[in-house]
C-alpha cells in the first residue's frame, strides 16, 4: 500500500524509507515517523480494541497521554505489550501486532459486548455472579479473565540488558518545548549545570507541531537552532528520548532513557533502556499541556481525535488523517488546526463551534452548534451536527477533531501529593501552591498556554531557580493568542459517549455511578474505572469530573481534583530491576578457600549472600548423605576442617571493652582472664535472645567477637548502637573484622596434631587449654590468631588468618593433614555435629526464644546490668510449662524425626489445642545410627524419657519419639578438653 | 435493595432507572449507641457485623473523608491464612473462613477468588520453618501443601529456576488464599451496614474525645458533638494520631508501604505468588493488572507515597523469579500507611478509658483481616469480651512478655 | 531521600538503616523501683507523632555513625542531623 496520506513536507526524512508490518500487512514509512503516523500516512486508522466493548479504536493524540493505539510491538522474547503507536518510533523492520481481539482486527468476535453494553455497566459485576456461590470462580471469573486484559507478554526471560545510572545537577528541565528550551537556554547560559529531558526523541514539543514563528524563524526551526546551542554547552546534558517517570524527595527524580528502543535490536553491549536518578537543586517542570476531548455519542471511532493531534500529524508527519475533515470545538485552538489543515490543502468540511461567538473564517464553514453522533463501523465516515437553530446537518468526513480546551500536565507536581488548583478561564487544574519543594512550573503546564508566555515563563522559571540577577534578556517574539474558552464537556442527553476511550467509561456510567452515590471522585474512579486505564486518565479525568460536578449542581473542584501517581508514562519493570536479575539479583561473597573447594568439587549452598561449601562428594558417592555421614565420622575419628570465615568477627578495643561486653552479653566477661575465650549470649533489648557466640580475650583492652553468619550486620549495628547511643563516654573501638580474616575450624581427636605441624608456639593441652586463645604465628611466622574452641563437641580450633592467607592455609591444613586423612566439611556435616552435640543456631536462636528456652535462663548474670536483662524478665516469658530445648530420637530407629513437625502427647487428640512443642533441627547421625532432631517442648527439661508423637501432616509423617537430652554426644564434654 | 442477575438484567432492560444509592448520606444524629471511627473496611465490617450479627441498634461509622479510601483501597488484595502462631492462626482461619462466605451473606460480589497463595522456600532452614507453620496451619484446621520445585515449574513453567542467585527448593501453598476486589469489599460491607440502619457519615473528621471521669461520652467532629455510649477506633494508618487525643500512646509506628499495578495483561499469573529470597509478592487481578509488593520503605511516615530504592528493590525481586517481566509496564505505585505494631500482631481491645475501644496495629496484614477484624471488634463491643479467636490481641501483652511475634524480629516494628 | 551527615555531607538515605524514635537513646535506668514499667514503655510505646520526628538512622554503608534526624513524617523535610553520640552526651548519658 501507498502512502496514500501523506501531505507536503515536515520533519520527516523522505529520502529515506522504512518497512514495516502491522497485523501481517507490510507498509512503509520515513525516519522521523512514529509507529502510528506512519500507519495514519498509510491510511490506516484502525489500530486497536477497546477493553470491555471490544469497539474499533484509532489513535485519539499522538502523544505519550494516547489511550487507544495500543500495540504488541516486536515479537518473540522482545514481545512488548500494550505500547503506545503514538510515540514508537519508526525503524526499519518494526513488527506490531494489535491485541486484545478474538478474530481479526476487523472481525473481532468478542466486540460481541458492545450489543451488550446496556448489560455491562459501570459496576454490574459487584451485583451479580454470586449464585451458585461456586460459579465466581469456576465459571464466571475464568471468562472475565480471559476476556481482560490487554496485550499478552511472551513469557520469555527478557533478553535485552537494563542499566542504571545517578546524575547531578543544579537544574533539571522537564520537557524541551519552548518553555523547557527558553529555560534551558537561560540556565545553560549562565554556566548551571543543567539536564533538560524530553521523552519525545524530537526536542520542541509543540513547537514541531505547530506553524506559527519565533522570532524570524519557524518554531520548528527555532527548537532546532536552539538545541544546536544547547548541545554546544559543556555545561548542558540533553536528554530526548527520556521520560521523567517521578518526583521523589529531596530532589531526587526518576527518569528512563531508552537507548535502543528505536532500534530493531539493542547494538551490541548497549543496554535497552537506562534508569536514571537524577539529584538535583531545582526543577523546572515544562511538561505542556494536553488537549481534552468532548464528549458525545458514539464519540469513539476512528478517526475521531483531539485537534492537536490532527495538527501535529499534519505539521510534523505531514500526515492527515483522513482528505476530509471536521472539528468540534469549544475554544479558539479548534479553529488554528482547522487553518493548519486547510493550508495543506487538507478538505475542512466545516469547523463545529460550541460557542455563540465562533470566529469566522473565509477558508471554512463554521457552524454554531453540536456534533451530536457518528457513523462508520470501523472507522468515521459521517458526523451528525445540531445546528443552534435546532436543525441537523451531516458531514461528510473521515477525520473528526476535538478541542475541548487545554489541560496544564500537572502529573508530577501531584507526585508528593501536591493537589492543583482550579483556574476557571482556562476551565482547568493548574499546579496547586504545594509543589515537590525546587519545583518550578513553567509554559502550558502552568497554565500559560501562548507561546510567548512559555518562553518568557521558562526564562523566569530558570532565573528563579538559580537566583539569577540582573535584567531579563530580550525574548524572541512569538505567537501570543488569548485563550478564548467557553467551557463545554458534554453534549446533553448523550448516553454512549466516551470519556475513558480505553477502559469503555461512558457519559452514561457516570451518570450511574451518580446515582448510586458514588459520587466523590474516588468513588466515581473506582466503581467506574475510569483513569484507571494505563493513559492514568489524562485525557479522560477532567470530562468525568465535570460531568460529576454538573450532577452532583457543584463546582468542578468541590467534587475534588484528580491527582497523578508515579510512573509519568508506565515504565518498563525491568529496566526499574536493572542488572539485578539472574545470579546478578544479589552479590555474592566468597570465602578465601572457595577456589580451594571449587578445585575439590564442593557444592554450595547459599547462606545469606555467602556461598558456602555445603558438602565434598568424593567419586563414587551418589548421595549427599554418603558424604556428610562420611564427613562427619571422619572428623570424629580423626581430622576434619571446615571454613567458618562467614562468621561475623568484630573487634572489640579500649580500656573499656570487658566494661562494653559485659553490656551487650548477658552472661558476664569483666572478669575473663586474658587469652581465654568465652561462650556469650546476647539478649534484644526486649529480653529474646538476640544471638551467640564467642568472644575471645587476646588483651586486656582486646577482644575478638564472633557472631552468627546470619546475624553478623546486625549485631555489629547493634553493638555500634550501644556503643554510640547508650554508652557515648565509653573508651572503647568496634570494627567489623569479618572480612578481614579467614577463619577455619579444625576439629577432632587429631586436631592438635595435626596444628602442631604449622602453628609455632606450644598449644599442648596445658599451654593451650580449652576455651584458651592466643595471637600466634605460624608456618614461622605469620601471624595468625588461634582460639581452642569447639562446634563440633571435639577437641576443636578455630585458626584464623589474614583474608589474603586463607587460601594458602587451607592448602597447607590439607597437606600437613594428609598424615591424619585430613577430612574437609561442609555445612551440612557442621550442622549434623552441632545438632549431635545439642548446640543451637539460627533454628532455634529465631528470634522468639529466650535464654530460658534455650536452657541458659541460669546465664543471665545477677550481677550486672545488660541489654535486655530487665525485659527478659516479664512473667509471659517465665511461665511454667515454658518451652525447653530437648533432644528428640525415634523409638524405631528407622523413622525419620523431621524438623518443623510438632510434638503431640502420646495419646489424645492431634490438633493445635494439644500441642506440645516442635522440632527444630533435625539430621542423621551417622554416630547414633539413627535420625535425630532438637526442638522445644513445653516443660521439656522435667519430660525426659517421655514417649511423644511427633507429627507433620504437612509431610504425613507420625512418628513416635523419646524427648532426650540434646547433648547426644559426648554429654559431659570430655572430649572438648581432651 | 437486593441485587441479582435478574434485577441487573431488568435494569438494563428499563433504562437503569431502577438503582438507589448503595448506601445513605444521613446527617449526623446527636447520640449513638455505638459510634465506630474509621470507613475503612475493618469500621464497616464492624458495624456491619455489630448491626447484623449482634443485633445492636443505632450505629454510626464516622469517616474524616470518603469510605474505602484508605487501606482497604490501597493494598495488594492478598487473603490468606498462613500464619505460625496460636494468637494467629485461628484468627485468620476465621477470617478467611468469613471471606469464603462473604458475598452470599452481604449480597455483594467482592470477587473473592481463592486461587491460592505459594511461599517459595530458597534454603533448607527456610524449610523447615514453613513446615512447622504448615504443620500449625493444618493443626488449626486451616489447608496447606509443601510443593516441590517440579510441582511448582508445572504451574508456573516461567519462573526463573534455571538461573535462580537463590535456587527454588519447593513452596508452601494454601490453595484456599487468594485475591478479593478490595474496593468491593468496603462497599459491600458499607450498603449491608446501612440496610442494617447503620447511619454512615463521610466527610466528618473526629478531632477529639469527650472523657469524663475515666469515661468516654462521645466525640468532637467537624460536624460537631456525637454523643455516644460506645466508641470503637479502626483508623488503620492513624492510629497513633487520633489516640493521642485520648492521651494514649500506642505500641506502634506509623510506616509506608508501597504497592504496584501494572498494565492490564491477558492472564498469566494462577495464583499469589511470594518470593522468599527477596522482597516481592505478585498476583494478578481480573483486570490483567500485575499488582505487586514488597517491603516498607523502612523509616516512620504518614505520607502516602514512597521513594525509589523501594521501587527498584521490588522489581528486582520481581524480575529475579520472573526474567520475563521484564517487558510488562509499570503503571502506578502508591503507598499506604501502615500502623507496624511492635511485634507485627494487632490489636483488638478495650483501653484503660471506659466506653474506649480500640482495633489496629494491622501492619500490612490489615486487608486479608478485614472480616474477622470486624466480627471480632463487633463482639468486643457488644460484649466487653474478646472474641475466641481474638483472645491474644490484647494491649497488656507487651507489658507481659506475650508477644505474637510471626518473623521474630523484636520490637523494632519496621521489621516485622 | 538525602541526609545530610554531619562528618560526610549529603549522602542517600539507601546507604542508611533505620532503627526509630531517638528516644531509644533514654534506656531507663535498670535500677529504679519503676524499671519494669519504664523498660516497657520504653520499649514498646512511641509518639509515632505526624509531623517532626528525632529518630535514628545508621550509616551501615558508610562512616557506622548513628545520626539523630529530625525529620517531618508528613512531608519527609529535614531540619536537622546530628551525631547520634553527641545527642546522647547532651541528654546525660556516659557510659
Amino acid at each position: 500500500m501507498t502512502q496514500v496520506n501523506r501531505i507536503g513536507r515536515a520533519q520527516v526524512d523522505f529520502t529515506k524509507t522504512l518497512k514495516f508490518s502491522f497485523d501481517g500487512k507490510s507498509y512503509t514509512g520515513h525516519p522521523g515517523d512514529t509507529l502510528a503516523s506512519a500507519l495514519l500516512a498509510n491510511g490506516v486508522r484502525l489500530m486497536g480494541r477497546s477493553f470491555k466493548y471490544h469497539r474499533p479504536r484509532g489513535p485519539l493524540s499522538a502523544g505519550s497521554e494516547e489511550p487507544n493505539a495500543l500495540v504488541e510491538l516486536r515479537g518473540g522474547a522482545r514481545q512488548e505489550p500494550n505500547t503506545r503507536a503514538t510515540t514508537v518510533e519508526l525503524f526499519d523492520g518494526l513488527l506490531a501486532k494489535s491485541q486484545n481481539r478474538l478474530g481479526s482486527l476487523k472481525f473481532d468476535l468478542l466486540s460481541i459486548n458492545d450489543r451488550f453494553s446496556n448489560f455491562l455497566t459501570a459496576g454490574f459485576y459487584y451485583k451479580t455472579f454470586m449464585w451458585p456461590a461456586a460459579f465466581w470462580e469456576k465459571l464466571y471469573e475464568p471468562i472475565i479473565r480471559n476476556a481482560a486484559g490487554l496485550g499478552s507478554l511472551s513469557l520469555q526471560d527478557d533478553p535485552d540488558v537494563y542499566d542504571k545510572g545517578f546524575l547531578h545537577c543544579d537544574l533539571l528541565i522537564i520537557g524541551a518545548g519552548p518553555a523547557g528550551l527558553s529555560a534551558a537556554l537561560t540556565a545553560g547560559r549562565a554556566g548551571a549545570d543543567v539536564i533538560l529531558a524530553d521523552e519525545d526523541f524530537r526536542m520542541g514539543g509543540r513547537l514541531n507541531s505547530e506553524t506559527f514563528a519565533i522570532g524570524d524563524a519557524s518554531g520548528a526551526d527555532w527548537a532546532t537552532a536552539t538545541v544546536a546551542e544547547l548541545a554546544s554547552l559543556p555545561n548542558v546534558r540533553l536528554m530526548p528520548r527520556t521520560t521523567v517517570i517521578g518526583a521523589f524527595d529531596h530532589g531526587i527524580y526518576g527518569a528512563v532513557e531508552r537507548v535502543s528502543d528505536h532500534m530493531h535490536t539493542p547494538d551490541a553491549g548497549k543496554p535497552r533502556q537506562v534508569l536514571w536518578r537524577i539529584y538535583t537543586k531545582h526543577t523546572v517542570l515544562a511538561a505542556g499541556a494536553i488537549e481534552r476531548p468532548i464528549a458525545f455519542e458514539n464519540n469513539d471511532r476512528p478517526g475521531i481525535m483531539l485537534a492537536s493531534a490532527l495538527r501535529t500529524y499534519a505539521n510534523r508527519f505531514a500526515v492527515a488523517a483522513d482528505r476530509r475533515v471536521a472539528i468540534f470545538t469549544n475554544n479558539d485552538d479548534g479553529h488554528r488546526t482547522a487553518s493548519d489543515l486547510h493550508a495543506r490543502g487538507v478538505k475542512v468540511v466545516a469547523v463545529v463551534d460550541t460557542r455563540t461567538e465562533a470566529p469566522r473564517s473565509m477558508d471554512y464553514e463554521v457552524l454554531q452548534g453540536q456534533v451530536v453522533d457518528t457513523k462508520g463501523r470501523l472507522g468515521l465516515t459521517f458526523a451528525e451536527v445540531k445546528l443552534a437553530d435546532g436543525s441537523m446537518r451531516t458531514l461528510d468526513c473521515g477525520a473528526l477533531g476535538l478541542s475541548g480546551g487545554w489541560n496544564p500536565n500537572v502529573h508530577l507536581t501531584c507526585h508528593q501529593r501536591g493537589r492543583p488548583t482550579w483556574n476557571a478561564d482556562l476551565a482547568a487544574f493548574v499546579p496547586g501552591d504545594d509543589l515537590p519543594p525546587g519545583m518550578v512550573v513553567a509554559g502550558a503546564a502552568q497554565g500559560d498556554l501562548s507561546t510567548a508566555d512559555a518562553l518568557a515563563g521558562g526564562a523566569k522559571a530558570a532565573r528563579a531557580a538559580l537566583g539569577l540577577k540582573g535584567r531579563m534578556p530580550a525574548l524572541p517574539e512569538a505567537e501570543d493568542a488569548p485563550v478564548n474558552i467557553t467551557p463545554f464537556w458534554y453534549v446533553k442527553g448523550c448516553s454512549r459517549a466516551w470519556l475513558d476511550q480505553q477502559n469503555d467509561v461512558t457519559v452514561k456510567d457516570v451518570k450511574l455511578s451518580h446515582q448510586e452515590g458514588f459520587r466523590s471522585v474516588e468513588h466515581l474512579k473506582r466503581y467506574t474505572t475510569l483513569g484507571m486505564a494505563t493513559d492514568q486518565g489524562k485525557t479522560s479525568n477532567m470530562g468525568g469530573l465535570a460531568i460529576m460536578a454538573e450532577l452532583a449542581g457543584k463546582a468542578i473542584p468541590e467534587v475534588g481534583t484528580t491527582i497523578f501517581r508515579p510512573p509519568y508514562t508506565p515504565t518498563a519493570i525491568g529496566v526499574l530491576a536493572g542488572r539485578h536479575r539472574g545470579q546478578e539479583f544479589h552479590p555474592k561473597r566468597l570465602t578465601p578457600s572457595h577456589k580451594w573447594a571449587e578445585e575439590q568439587g564442593a557444592v554450595f549452598v547459599e547462606v545469606g549472600n555467602w556461598l558456602r561449601a555445603q558438602w565434598f562428594p568424593k567419586p563414587g558417592e551418589t548421595h549427599w548423605r554418603e558424604s556428610v555421614d562420611r564427613e562427619v565420622l571422619a572428623t570424629r575419628k580423626s581430622v576434619g576442617v571446615c571454613d567458618v570465615t562467614t562468621l561475623g568477627k568484630v573487634d572489640v578495643q579500649g580500656t573499656d571493652a570487658a566494661a562494653f561486653l559485659n553490656k551487650i552479653y548477658c552472661n558476664g566477661f569483666a572478669k575473663l582472664a586474658v587469652s581465654k575465650t568465652r561462650y556469650g549470649l546476647m539478649l534484644r533489648e526486649d529480653g529474646i535472645a538476640m544471638d551467640d557466640g564467642t568472644a575471645a580475650r587476646l588483651a586486656e583492652d582486646h577482644f575478638v567477637v564472633t557472631t552468627t553468619t546470619a546475624n553478623a550486620l546486625p549485631v555489629y549495628r547493634h553493638m555500634e548502637f550501644v556503643r554510640q547511643c547508650l554508652c557515648p563516654d565509653m573508651d572503647v573501638q568496634l570494627i567489623s573484622t569479618t572480612e578481614a580474616w579467614a577463619q577455619y575450624a579444625v576439629a577432632g581427636p587429631n586436631s592438635r596434631k595435626l596444628l602442631e605441624k604449622i602453628v609455632d608456639q606450644d598449644i599442648s593441652n596445658d599451654a593451650f587449654p580449652f576455651m584458651a586463645c592466643a595471637n600466634i604465628t605460624i608456618c614461622g611466622g605469620l601471624r595468625a590468631r588461634l582460639f581452642r574452641i569447639s562446634f563440633s563437641g571435639e577437641l576443636a580450633y578455630e585458626i584464623a588468618v589474614p583474608t589474603a592467607y586463607g587460601d594458602a592455609l587451607m592448602r597447607k591444613i590439607m597437606e600437613v593433614g594428609a598424615e591424619f586423612d585430613v577430612t574437609p566439611y561442609g555445612t551440612e556435616a557442621l550442622g549434623v555435629m552441632r545438632i549431635e552435640k545439642g548446640h543451637a543456631a539460627g533454628n532455634e536462636l529465631n528470634g522468639t526464644t529466650t535464654a530460658q528456652n534455650l536452657g541458659m535462663g541460669r546465664m543471665i548474670s545477677s550481677l550486672k546490668d545488660c541489654i535486655g536483662k530487665t525485659l527478659s524478665q516479664r512473667e509471659g516469658l517465665n511461665a511454667d510449662g515454658d518451652l525447653r530445648q530437648v533432644g528428640i530420637r525415634p523409638v524405631d530407629p528407622n523413622d525419620p524425626v523431621p524438623a518443623g513437625a510438632h510434638l503431640m502427647n502420646a495419646d489424645g487428640p492431634i490438633d493445635a489445642a494439644h500441642d506440645q512443642g516442635y522440632a527444630t533441627s533435625a539430621c542423621y547421625s551417622p554416630n547414633l545410627g539413627h535420625a535425630i532432631a532438637i526442638g522445644f517442648l513445653k516443660n521439656g527439661s522435667d519430660r525426659m524419657g517421655e514417649r511423644m508423637r511427633l507429627v507433620s501432616p504437612l509431610t504425613k509423617v507420625q512418628v513416635d519419639v523419646e524427648i532426650t537430652s540434646a547433648h547426644f554426644i559426648d554429654p559431659e564434654g570430655e572430649r572438648l578438653r581432651a | 435493595m437486593r441485587y441479582s442477575g435478574f434485577k441487573v438484567i431488568k435494569e438494563a432492560l428499563t433504562g437503569h432507572k431502577g438503582w438507589t444509592p448503595a448506601w445513605r448520606d444521613p446527617a449526623p444524629q446527636a447520640h449513638y449507641d455505638i459510634i465506630i471511627i474509621g470507613g475503612g473496611g475493618h469500621g464497616l465490617a464492624t458495624a456491619y457485623y455489630l448491626a447484623k450479627e449482634y443485633k445492636q441498634k443505632r450505629i454510626a461509622v464516622l469517616e474524616k473523608g470518603w469510605i474505602g479510601g484508605g487501606n482497604v483501597g490501597r493494598n495488594t488484595t492478598i487473603i490468606r491464612s498462613n500464619y505460625l502462631l496460636d494468637g494467629n492462626e485461628p484468627f485468620y482461619e476465621f477470617s478467611l473462613k468469613l471471606w469464603e462466605g462473604l458475598e452470599q451473606d452481604f449480597n455483594y460480589n467482592a470477587m473473592v477468588s481463592q486461587r491460592g497463595i505459594l511461599n517459595l522456600i530458597h534454603t533448607d532452614a527456610q524449610r523447615d520453618a514453613f513446615i512447622r507453620r504448615g504443620n500449625a496451619m493444618i493443626l488449626n484446621g486451616a489447608d496447606a501443601e509443601l510443593l516441590s520445585t517440579e510441582q511448582i515449574k508445572a504451574r508456573y513453567p516461567f519462573l526463573n529456576t534455571e538461573d535462580a542467585r537463590f535456587p527454588i527448593k519447593g513452596g508452601l501453598a494454601q490453595h484456599r488464599g487468594g485475591t478479593v476486589r478490595h474496593d468491593a469489599v468496603a462497599w459491600g460491607y458499607a450498603r449491608g451496614a446501612d440496610s442494617h440502619g447503620v447511619d454512615i457519615i463521610q466527610n466528618c473528621e473526629v478531632t477529639g474525645f469527650r472523657i469524663e471521669n475515666g469515661k468516654c461520652l462521645g466525640v468532637e467532629t467537624s460536624k460537631g458533638f456525637i454523643g455516644a455510649g460506645k466508641v470503637g477506633c479502626a483508623v488503620a494508618g492513624s492510629s497513633s494520631r487520633l489516640m493521642a487525643r485520648a492521651d494514649m500512646r500506642l505500641p506502634m509506628e506509623s510506616h509506608v508501604l508501597q504497592a504496584f499495578v501494572s498494565e492490564g495483561l491477558k492472564p498469566v499469573l494462577p495464583g499469589v505468588i511470594t518470593f522468599g529470597a527477596g522482597h516481592f509478592y505478585c498476583s494478578q487481578s481480573d483486570k490483567g493488572g500485575l499488582v505487586f509488593g514488597g517491603d516498607l520503605d523502612g523509616y516512620n511516615s504518614y505520607a502516602q507515597r514512597g521513594n525509589l530504592p523501594v521501587v527498584e528493590d521490588v522489581c528486582e525481586g520481581g524480575m529475579a523469579i520472573f526474567p520475563s517481566f521484564g517487558r510488562a509496564r509499570l503503571l502506578r505505585m502508591w503507598g499506604g500507611i501502615m500502623d507496624m505494631s511492635m511485634d507485627g500482631s494487632p490489636i483488638i481491645d478495650r483501653t484503660h478509658i471506659d466506653g474506649l475501644y480500640f482495633n489496629g496495629g494491622w501492619c500490612y496484614g490489615g486487608f486479608k483481616a478485614t472480616p474477622a477484624s470486624g466480627f471480632c471488634f463487633a463482639h468486643l463491643l457488644a460484649t466487653d469480651a474478646p472474641h475466641p479467636t481474638a483472645t491474644a490481641y490484647r494491649f497488656d501483652r507487651f507489658e507481659k512478655g506475650l508477644m505474637i511475634d510471626e518473623k521474630g524480629m523484636g520490637n523494632q516494628p519496621n521489621l516485622h | 531521600m538525602i541526609i545530610d551527615h554531619p562528618l560526610l555531607g549529603p549522602r542517600d538515605s539507601s546507604e542508611f538503616t533505620y532503627m526509630g524514635d531517638a528516644k531509644l537513646i533514654d534506656r531507663p535506668d535498670p535500677d529504679a523501683d519503676t524499671a519494669a514499667r519504664d523498660f516497657y514503655e520504653y520499649g514498646y510505646l512511641r509518639d509515632n507523632p505526624a509531623g517532626w520526628h528525632d529518630e535514628l538512622w545508621f550509616h551501615e554503608a558508610g562512616d557506622r555513625s548513628w545520626l539523630v534526624v529530625t525529620r517531618n513524617t508528613l512531608t519527609h523535610e529535614i531540619s536537622k542531623v546530628q551525631l547520634a553520640r553527641d545527642v546522647a552526651r547532651n541528654r546525660g548519658r556516659s557510659k
